[in-house]
């Protein structure tokens, strides 16, 4: 069914605009619906933790936020403007790169398995974006790169190149090299499941020190159920496609109501 | 009449034969490597007609003999008004000839960097020619060099057949001086040493050494 587009305002107005807001989000890889008709909003420095069983589409939302996914139905707003979408002569219609571009901006990411540039330093990755994407002087670029390499506790190892560097060092400066393009919202999929234990806590650390200094809009996907209790406004459970449950952490993880939700959780715990 | 006597009566033309040789080497190296990152390039277009050009230039030049190609450029195309001079005629062929190889190399190349790196190229929201450039392409690189280096070897050997719409190369010098003397053997013999002396110690080495140069930009050596 083809999705009627004049159900969607051109843009978010008034007070409470939310920094993001996904609304009657569908995805589909063939015959599989990823995300069923998903309704999300979160707040201007909201950290919201999704979590969830494989396959749930936890990872889909942080992947179509990025623009890494086409959307089959629905509309994304990112800080009040339709990402997916753009206004042409007064409905809204597939955006084009160009607009894609510039709400892109708005947004940064770290993954799974980092995607540090091999071939440049540390360093190097923190620069790329600022200096040849924003077109900021190379020396202005590179001191600011310093600062947040120092903010992950990577200065010393800012001329290394990746391969010289462990997983959560790596970790660490893609962080650092999201920061640099200064997002208003930054997405974290599933950041610490390729690190080896010991050196989770370096990345959480990270991260749990940007959620106390800075005023930034997270989304976070994870399988660190006692870091997420940590460290969120919100924890969303996902569920086909759909969010099952969510709530404060301290409600959502110590009573949820929903069987699955109950079941996952102390699948997850039993693991751990 | 001994071999260093020989040697020392068609030395001359020997070298100049070698020089045209190493001209048309490095022309055609120059034209190969832009054909086939364009073709290359082409092919993994989204627009079905880019591709389709692409496929059309590799297949002809893949499909097809070499040999026949050079008298096409150079004997047929006049004909329809495009004249080339016999030495460019040389080179453009056999570089466009190799270009179709190569075509295939550089989008496996391009194909084999992981997807990771697309994606985060685009999450820093590079454009996607700034994502080619600066992330997709030195990654590249790396992987094609060892093939690549294989290519540019038997590149060498295709501009023997330049010799046969009379670029007075390697082995045009060759027959012509077997044509006077009947010495075969050392004619040819010389000939046969000096296209393995470059190929085994210029080419070969220059390419381990880019590729050494290449492992250590990427961090890997």
């Amino acid at each position: 069914m083809k999705d009627d587009m004049s159900q969607y305002p051109l843009r978010l107005e008034g007070d409470n605009v939310p920094m993001v807001r996904f609304q009657n989000v569908t995805k589909r890889y063939g015959q599989l619906t990823v995300l069923d008709g998903l309704n999300l909003d979160v707040a201007e420095g909201e950290m919201v933790t999704i979590i969830g069983p494989s396959g749930s589409g936890k990872t889909t939302v942080l992947r179509m936020l990025m623009t890494l996914e086409e959307i089959d139905e629905g509309v994304i707003y990112v800080d009040g403007d339709p990402l997916t979408h753009m206004e042409k002569n007064g409905r809204l219609v597939r955006a084009n790169a160009a607009h894609m571009r510039r709400m892109r901006a708005k947004i940064g990411m770290c993954f799974q398995h980092f995607n540090l540039f091999p071939h440049m330093t540390a360093l190097g990755n923190c620069m790329e974006g600022p200096v040849h994407v924003l077109g900021m002087p190379k020396k202005e670029a590179e001191e600011r790169a310093l600062e947040l390499l120092d903010m992950v506790g990577m200065a010393h190892k800012s001329d290394q190149h990746p391969s010289r560097l462990s997983g959560g060092q790596q970790q660490r400066v893609a962080i650092a090299r999201a920061l640099a393009m200064r997002p208003k919202v930054m997405l974290f999929d599933e950041v610490t499941s390729a690190l080896d234990p010991e050196v989770i806590s370096e990345v959480t650390g990270v991260i749990r020190s940007l959620v106390d200094q800075h005023s930034l809009t997270m989304l976070m996907v994870t399988h660190q159920i006692g870091f997420a209790r940590d460290i969120s406004d919100r924890v969303c459970f996902f569920y086909g496609g759909q969010i099952e449950e969510q709530g404060a952490p301290g409600i959502l993880l110590d009573s949820p109501q929903k069987d699955r939700t109950q079941q996952f959780l102390s699948a997850v715990l039993e693991a751990n | 009449m001994s071999y260093l006597e020989f040697l020392a009566t068609y030395s001359d033309r020997f070298i100049d034969g070698t020089l045209v040789t190493l001209g048309q080497f490095g022309l055609a190296v120059l034209v190969a490597t832009a054909a086939a990152l364009v073709s290359g390039l082409m092919k993994m277009a989204h627009s079905k007609p880019v591709r389709a050009i692409a496929v059309g230039y590799i297949e002809i030049f893949r499909g097809t003999s070499l040999l026949v190609q050079l008298y096409w450029f150079y004997f047929v195309l006049p004909l329809f008004g495009f004249t080339m001079e016999k030495f460019t005629a040389g080179f453009v062929t056999v570089g466009l000839c190799y270009g179709a190889y190569g075509a295939e190399l550089v989008r496996g190349s391009i194909q084999s960097v992981p997807r990771g790196q697309w994606e985060a190229a685009l999450a820093l929201n590079m454009t996607p020619a700034q994502r080619m450039r600066r992330v997709i392409l030195p990654q590249a690189l790396v992987t094609i060099l060892p093939p690549w280096g294989n290519l540019m070897v038997e590149i060498l050997k295709g501009t023997a057949l330049v010799a046969l719409i009379s670029v007075a190369d390697l082995m045009f010098e060759t027959r012509q001086i077997n044509n006077n003397t009947y010495l075969s053997a050392q004619a040819f013999g010389t000939a046969l040493i000096i296209y393995y002396i470059i190929a085994r110690f210029m080419v070969t080495p220059i390419m381990r050494w880019l590729e050494r140069v290449m492992a250590r930009k990427i961090g890997r050596s």
